[in-house]
């Protein structure tokens, strides 16, 4: 059940900052650890620098959601970009076709609870993530 | 072609009265900026505004190059005295009341033209008010990128905390900007000092992901390259257990959790030690205080 969404759009570098400290505040909003909140934020620069450096820019929307007691945060990047190939080797630790250190996307994958990407070539890529409390 | 500028012209001092009423009700500020200064500057502009009306009814030409001008001064001196973009824009806008006024007195007669004449004057203004608040936003821009780079400048600073020891302590986000400044001034700092031994602090940023430890190892590569030891210090619990989970390897990196352990660490590498000796003499300020 989602209480409250908001989409945010990630267009340049400034936008990944901003995303940072909006995913912040909510994560604080839920009284997160400040592990969890630690995690969570690192997990939200990985995967909105992937939307706006592989992605070409896109969007995130933030969800606050509830199941049953457990609260949590769910957050969708979207972007229209060239979509991944083969995403099994996207996730595979290591690989990158950026010259970064190729654990953006399997790293993050570790640091949430739930963990989604769909992606079809020339359609863009859609990562959805939750971490409960 | 309008005419309205004529019967501006023609009451051009009732106008002026009316505009300065109409000015002290709605956003006159007192305490920002005198009579004397608003009444030359009101009358300036309505000076200017007449005579480019007469020549053109489009804002861009010409004819308004020196109304323009005048308005950008305008917003630059109202910003520094501490207006509100809204209450700049307001010095134009407020200045439709009296000449619509004046436009009905002249125009009572003849209804259509009355409209038509009020629409003209009216659109004129409301281009003009747009042009200030332009001007506003672009002298803010213009603040922020300069700030933007003062901060730059700043958030870098590299000290010597010992001969051959220096500390970087790094605040805020790493970009790739901050990084390209960050390894500058660290690699000339080791030059200049001749030092062993360099600590980058990170107790200062807020989050550390693979882009900013990449950053890091770079930077710390390259400070190898040029013989000088980097220790990392500053890691915080929380940041310590995302690096795992992320997958980062540090292993290469000398670590510690506090700067003044990363210090005590380099002082031990250096052949230094900090021993506790006897307290000197008290201070001549407390040695003051007994005698009275």
């Amino acid at each position: 059940m989602a209480l409250k969404a908001e989409t945010h759009p990630i267009a340049t570098s400034n936008d990944v900052v901003r995303v940072r400290q909006i995913v912040r505040a909510a994560t604080i909003q839920l009284k997160f650890s400040l592990v969890e909140q630690t995690k969570f934020v690192t997990a939200t620069s990985e995967l909105a620098r992937n939307t706006l450096e592989h992605g070409g820019g896109g969007w995130m929307t933030l969800e606050m959601v509830k199941n049953g007691l457990r609260e949590g945060i769910k957050l969708t990047f979207r972007d229209n970009g060239p979509g991944i190939a083969d995403i099994e080797l996207a996730l595979s630790e290591g690989y990158t076709s950026a010259g970064g250190m190729g654990l953006g996307l399997s790293g993050s994958k570790r640091l949430v609870n739930e963990f989604e990407i769909t992606s079809e070539l020339g359609q863009g890529t859609t990562v959805i993530v939750t971490r409960w409390k | 072609m309008s005419v309205f500028h004529q019967v501006v012209k023609a009451n051009e001092s009732a106008i002026l009265v009316g505009w300065l009423k109409q000015m002290s009700a709605s956003t006159r500020r007192g305490d920002l900026i005198n009579d004397v200064d608003l009444k030359e500057q009101a009358s300036e502009f309505l000076k200017l505004f007449t005579e480019a009306c007469q020549k053109s009814s489009d804002v861009q030409s010409e004819a308004f190059a020196s109304t323009q001008e005048f308005l950008a001064e305008i917003a630059k001196s109202r910003l520094e005295q501490g207006f509100s973009t809204s209450e700049t824009a307001m010095f134009v806008l407020s200045l439709k009341q009296p000449i619509f006024s004046a436009i009905r007195d002249a125009f009572k007669a003849n209804p259509s033209e009355l409209v038509s004449e009020i629409w003209a004057s009216g659109d004129l203004l409301d281009q003009l008010a747009m042009l200030t608040i332009d001007s506003a936003i672009t002298i803010r821009e213009l603040t922020i990128s300069r700030q933007q780079e003062e901060m730059l400048e700043l958030s870098t600073p590299v000290v010597k905390l010992w001969d051959g020891i220096l500390a970087l302590p790094l605040i805020g986000t790493l970009d790739s900007a901050r990084t390209q400044v960050v390894m500058e001034s660290l690699l000339s700092a080791i030059v200049e000092t001749n030092s062993q031994i360099a600590i980058i602090d990170i107790t200062g940023v807020p989050t550390v992901d693979t882009l900013v430890a990449q950053h890091l190892i770079k930077t710390i590569t390259a400070a190898r390259l040029m013989g000088a030891d980097c220790y990392l210090s500053g890691i915080r619990p929380a940041i310590a257990q995302t690096i795992v989970h992320l997958g980062i390897e540090l292993i290469d990196v000398q670590t510690k959790a506090k700067l003044s352990d990363a210090f005590a660490l380099a002082l031990q590498r250096l052949g230094k030690a900090v021993v506790t000796t006897k307290p000197s003499a008290t201070s001549p300020a407390q040695g003051r205080n007994r005698v009275a």
